[in-house]
């Protein structure tokens, strides 16, 4: 099957200059939860703009659905739900009618039960009739997302959904992503947090300096670029690594009662045995082990820093 | 043209006017009397007959184009330059919409709401002074592609406007000069011969000296003008707003 959403080779350079996206590729699968991950001004906001309409690409292309974004804007867009990152509401407008006017404006006609469905599920039923300067930071961002789902749209974009958002609503808006995923919804999301792109995502992008540096497979980039330590907690503190332990990558921790063992999850032998059978030859003696897999987020500040040398 | 889209947008932008009612209702009728206690009465009084009609009656047409010329551009000019302020042009910006379906929905409300007011006008009106309108149908056609055609110039104007200062500038600096020297309150024959030439310079004359034919068989220029005058008008409007929205001018990046 083709790709939901096709970019390619979409470059963007603003009035004044500045070169916003330097030639992006990208397919993604219908169905698929995608995060964008990368710094402020990396380029995420606008990569959204400018497959959803706001601002013009400088070059490249974006389809949806195999329809162009800019020759065939009506398809295109018809397929598109779009949450921005700032909280952009009427705020004498109650949520019942701006909910309305955007299931309208995508050319959809009024239908009050799937509006219901939507505000029910945002918890936002009982709000309906509030004018959005009355609700909460979370509420408002809640009633964001009820508008770009009014038109039943086969993709969504999140930017950045869960900025400034308590904890317990960042857990509710996974949990929405999630239902999302089983109807069949393609949802594309920029965050900060890595913690987010590793808590819901299917795959990662990561986007500095308007360029992507790299789109791969969530479990995949973590276990090609992870790498794990072991953590061994000794009986006695040590001054420094025995030199009968020198082949192993060991640094001491925790002021020598803890020895540090970096290895490489994807090498078939870890050489965990070997240190093991080494140190207890050594007559040192064991506390705990514990092992840690290094996160996104280190992988994540590791190629920024990278693509910024 | 997807009517769908069309009628989300009017009716959005109509209940904020049903909101305001009653603001939008009063304004105009005490507006109106006012105009009628000052012209028609203290200086009308001393005025005589304008070609056969009296004074009172005889200004009526120009204080409706007068009210309706700024209220479409006011309305138009700020139901688009409210979602620019705000933000949520983003939503209009990436609706599968064309500029047409978006110009009918945003003018068409504003030049709804005009001609409300241009109707609560003419029937405040007519409780000062006696009014017979000679041709209805001329006097609505008149007064509905006034209401539209400002309101495009409105919309204009906030699509172009970057703040507050420069909505109103427009409005101010050009409109209300044109529309007080467009002959509301008097017939353009009273000016010296020079006067008179420049007038005809002026857009507005045509569309109050037409819309006064409607009343009274009375007109400063053929009404044939008057009409070719307002349509041009219209055309150019809409000529400038399909190219803003093709180059995205003020608009998209």
């Amino acid at each position: 099957m083709a790709p939901i959403l096709q970019i390619n080779d979409l470059k963007k350079t603003y009035k004044g200059g500045f070169e916003a996206l330097k030639g992006v590729t990208l397919d993604i699968e219908e169905g698929e939860i995608l995060a964008l991950l990368g710094p402020n001004g990396a380029g995420k906001t606008t990569l959204i703009s400018t497959i959803c309409g706001i601002t013009m690409p400088s070059s490249g292309s974006v389809t949806v659905g195999g329809f162009d974004t800019v020759a065939q804007y009506r398809q295109a867009r018809s397929l598109i739900g779009l949450v921005p990152q700032e909280i952009n509401l009427e705020p004498f407008e109650t949520v019942w009618n701006t909910v309305r006017l955007t299931r309208g404006l995508f050319g959809k006609s009024r239908d009050d039960a799937a509006l219901e469905k939507i505000l029910r599920r945002l918890s936002l039923w009982d709000k309906k009739d509030s004018k959005t300067k009355e609700l909460s930071g979370g509420m408002k961002r809640r009633v964001l997302i009820a508008k770009a789902l009014s038109h039943d749209p086969k993709v969504l974009f999140l930017d950045e959904p869960t900025a400034g958002v308590d904890v317990e609503l960042r857990k509710d808006m996974w949990d929405i992503v999630a239902d999302l995923k089983r109807d069949g919804v393609t949802v594309i999301l920029t965050t900060h947090y890595i913690e987010e792109a590793e808590a819901i995502a299917d795959r990662v992008g990561v986007i500095n300096g308007g360029k992507l540096l790299l789109v791969e497979d969530k479990t995949a980039l973590m276990a090609r670029m992870g790498q794990k330590q072991l953590t061994i907690e000794l009986r006695e503190p040590l001054a420094s690594v025995p030199a009968g332990l020198a082949e192993f990558d060991l640094t001491l921790a925790q002021d020598g009662a803890a020895l540090v063992y970096t290895y490489d999850t994807k090498q078939d032998r870890t050489g965990i045995t070997a240190l093991l059978s080494a140190l207890s030859g050594a007559g040192i003696g064991l506390r705990d082990i514990s092992t840690r897999q290094s996160s996104l987020e280190e992988i994540f500040v590791g190629l920024v820093k990278e693509s910024a040398a | 043209m997807k009517l769908t889209a069309v009628w989300a947008i009017y009716r959005y932008e109509m209940t904020r006017f049903f909101r305001t009612l009653l603001q939008s209702f009063i304004s105009p009728v005490i507006s109106t009397s006012l105009y009628f206690v000052v012209f028609g009465t203290a200086i009308g009084s001393r005025i005589q007959e304008v070609e056969g009609v009296s004074y009172g009656a005889f200004i009526v047409p120009g204080l409706i184009m007068l009210s309706v010329i700024m209220q479409s551009i006011s309305n138009a000019s700020f139901g688009i330059y409210f979602p620019k302020f705000i933000g949520t042009i983003y939503e209009l910006l990436s609706a599968p919409v064309s500029f047409l379906e978006i110009v009918a929905g945003y003018v068409g409300a504003a030049a709804t709401k005009s001609l409300f007011i241009g109707v609560v006008i003419l029937g405040t009106a007519s409780l000062f002074v006696d009014l017979t309108i000679q041709n209805p149908l001329a006097m609505i056609a008149f007064l509905v592609l006034t209401c539209v055609s400002f309101s495009l110039m409105g919309f204009i104007i906030g699509l172009w406007a970057g703040n507050f200062e420069q909505l109103q500038l427009v409005p101010l600096l050009i409109v209300t000069p044109l529309v007080f020297l467009g002959g509301s309150f008097y017939s353009i024959s009273m000016l010296p011969p020079f006067w008179q030439t420049v007038t005809l310079f002026n857009p507005v004359v045509y569309l109050i000296s037409g819309f006064r034919w409607a009343f009274f068989g009375l007109a400063d220029v053929p009404i044939g003008i008057s009409l070719m005058a307002i349509s041009g008008f219209t055309a150019l409007c809409l000529g400038i707003i399909w190219w803003i929205f093709r180059t995205g001018w003020r608009l998209r990046d």
